[in-house]
């Protein structure tokens, strides 16, 4: 099961990378959505997966083996990556519509306001 | 009341925030607020600081949980001073922003935003956790993505989008290194990591984990090659936002950077010494090059922020006792010195209507005082003696000189000359030249003048003091470094153990 995960965490990260390198900042920003999901999954990986276990130990044992709970600590931690992800891909969303009406484009190459160009500047 | 002070230079910025934000509509209360939430900081810090000093590293489990299995606070000399320092150029920059900030920006709720930064600015200073230090970096984030846009220039909007974008890409390779870091290790807890990580068998993993927090943090204290999204955004906002940032924020990234490959790696004699000695040669001269070839005083100042993280990346690079003393001088020198020049840029830009240095001048005819306040920052940067520059820089090239580093050396010193030919082309255009024709209609007087050059004088005046009674701070330095390089208190500070 693990490489499954793996191999579907690999997968959706080349997705994320082929889209960050897009000049179009609404692909861009899909891509940092996919990225941090495919990180995500990562994180439940690194985990350790078990099926039908619960968090809790059980009274009397002296042990704990790989078998015997599931392991609450990688889902807790992807779940307050997935509230930070989610509220910062809101605010970014909102950036990039903004920038979409105030500047008119969503060409990366084209947002040249804070960086002008030498000859832009020197006109 | 001891036993909450490790936090307390963080609860305070981050309550001030919440009362800030719910008192939206009163401005003159959030500006008290603002005063008081800052100065609390400060002093709470200063307390902490002198407690360290006293009896070493103090944790605090939260929630009575042991380490490694709560969240911990821990602080040592290091985190302590950068807890101060934050104090000093939040209370600083708090005074100023009273006479930058206008009607517009406060009612968009730059108040509320600034604490939140200086509240996860402290918390990653202070906290001795892997992912709580993740989440302190997003609540940066987010109160620094906030702070940029709080204005009316199209400029900042183009600014907010590069940083933003970069430094979320940069936060989720650390969010990746996390997730390998906990299954190699099954602990996140920064002292705990220390005692596992040399015993996981798989090194070749933990090279690899390594060099992905060495990207996550080098986004963030804009080491080359990844600094591209600081001098696209830092010259867009308010000058109190740009000094905020100037100082502190690209400084987490060094104190990670610090922390984690002393503390979590030992990087000594292995790939990663190799990488950070690279790095830090190239980020001096990429960053003093790019400040050449600019025109606008904010971007030249912005480019230099790179050059200068690369002395302290230097520091750290070298892995002996004075490159670490020095590395932490040079943070706590810099962090003074660059947010105060930003703060002189800004009321420079109010005289001149903007920060083109070809339609500036005459500043120093003008405004006699703010031209000195220019100098002393501006010659410490260069590091003239007997400014806290040059001793910042002494220490760092006796270190590559002990160390053998003959081109690290040499590199450092050559970009020190490139900086002060920067600086000196600042003075020349902005305060020597004749005045521009017609004379800018830009004034600065009374109240909103005070309120300005007050906090200016004063960080001056810290510059010079440290200059001038240097043993106190390098005796700091020296003891903080020395917990880096063997953090066994640290460690059985947060194991709850005797050492």
């Amino acid at each position: 099961m693990d490489t499954v995960y793996a191999a579907v965490a690999g997968t959706v990260t080349a997705c994320a990378v082929y889209l960050l390198l897009d000049r179009n900042l609404v692909r861009v920003l899909l891509g940092v959505i996919l990225l941090s999901a495919a990180v995500n999954l990562g994180i439940f990986v690194a985990g350790r997966l078990s099926r039908g276990l619960l968090p809790l130990i059980p009274p009397g044992l002296e042990r704990l083996g790989a078998a015997d709970v599931a392991n609450p600590l990688s889902q807790a931690l992807v779940l307050t990556a997935i509230v930070i992800s989610f509220g910062l891909t809101a605010v970014l969303l909102a950036l990039v519509l903004r920038t979409a009406r105030d500047l008119g484009t969503l060409d990366a190459d084209d947002l040249r306001v804070s960086e002008p160009r030498r000859e832009e500047v020197q006109a | 009341m001891t036993a909450w002070l490790p936090v307390l230079p963080v609860v305070a910025p981050l309550l001030g925030a919440a009362l800030a934000a719910v008192a939206r509509r009163q401005v003159p209360a959030q500006r008290l607020i603002a005063l008081v939430a800052t100065s609390t900081q400060l002093a709470a810090a200063g307390v902490l600081l002198a407690e360290v000093w006293r009896r070493g590293p103090i944790a605090l489990h939260v929630g009575g949980w042991p380490a490694p299995f709560g969240i911990v606070f821990a602080v040592d000399l290091l985190g302590a001073t950068m807890a101060v320092i934050t104090g000093v150029i939040g209370t600083a920059v708090a005074v100023y922003a009273r006479a930058d900030a206008d009607a517009g920006a406060e009612r968009d709720g730059f108040h509320p935003l600034y604490l939140a930064l200086l509240a996860g600015v402290a918390g990653a200073f202070l906290t001795g956790d892997l992912f709580n230090l993740y989440v302190w970096f997003e609540v940066m984030l987010a109160a620094a993505i906030g702070l940029l846009l709080v204005g009316t220039r199209p400029a900042q909007l183009d600014g907010t989008l590069k940083y933003a974008l970069l430094n979320l890409i940069g936060t989720t390779f650390f969010l990746v290194a996390l997730g390998w870091l906990y299954g190699l290790t099954g602990t996140l807890n920064m002292a705990d990591l220390h005692l596992r990580v040399p015993a996981v068998e798989n090194r070749g993993a933990v090279l690899a984990t390594a060099m992905l927090l060495l990207v996550a943090f080098g986004t963030k204290s804009a080491v080359f090659p990844l600094f591209f999204w600081l001098p696209a955004s830092y010259h867009t906002p308010l000058a109190s936002v740009s000094a905020v940032f100037a100082g502190l924020l690209t400084k987490v990234g060094v104190y990670a950077l610090l922390r984690v490959f002393t503390l979590v790696f030992a990087g000594e004699g292995t790939a990663i010494q190799t990488a950070l000695c690279w790095i830090a040669g190239a980020t001096m001269v990429t960053g003093v090059l790019g400040a050449a070839a600019q025109q606008d005083v904010r971007r030249i100042l912005s480019f230099h922020i790179v050059s200068q993280i690369g002395y302290m990346v230097l520091g750290l690079a070298l892995y002996t006792p004075l490159g670490m003393v020095g590395a932490i001088f040079y943070v706590v020198h810099h962090i003074v010195v660059k947010a105060n020049l930003f703060l002189v840029g800004g009321v420079a830009e109010r005289l001149a209507d903007g920060g083109d240095l070809r339609r500036m001048g005459g500043l120093y005819r003008r405004d006699g005082l703010l031209a000195v306040l220019f100098a002393v920052p501006a010659a410490s940067l260069a590091g003239l003696p007997p400014l806290s520059g040059f001793w910042a820089k002494l220490l760092l090239l006796q270190a590559s000189l002990a160390a053998g580093r003959w081109a690290l050396a040499a590199t450092a010193l050559v970009v020190g000359l490139l900086t002060l030919y920067s600086m000196t082309k600042i003075w020349n255009e902005a305060f020597w030249k004749d005045p521009p024709e017609p004379l800018p209609a830009g004034r600065v007087s009374g109240r909103s003048r005070a309120l300005l050059l007050g906090p200016i004088a004063a960080l001056a005046a810290v510059t010079v003091a440290i200059g001038l009674w240097t043993q106190p701070f390098v005796a700091l330095a020296e003891r903080g470094a020395a917990t880096l390089l063997d953090p066994a208190a640290y460690v059985a500070a947060v194991r709850g153990v005797a050492p």
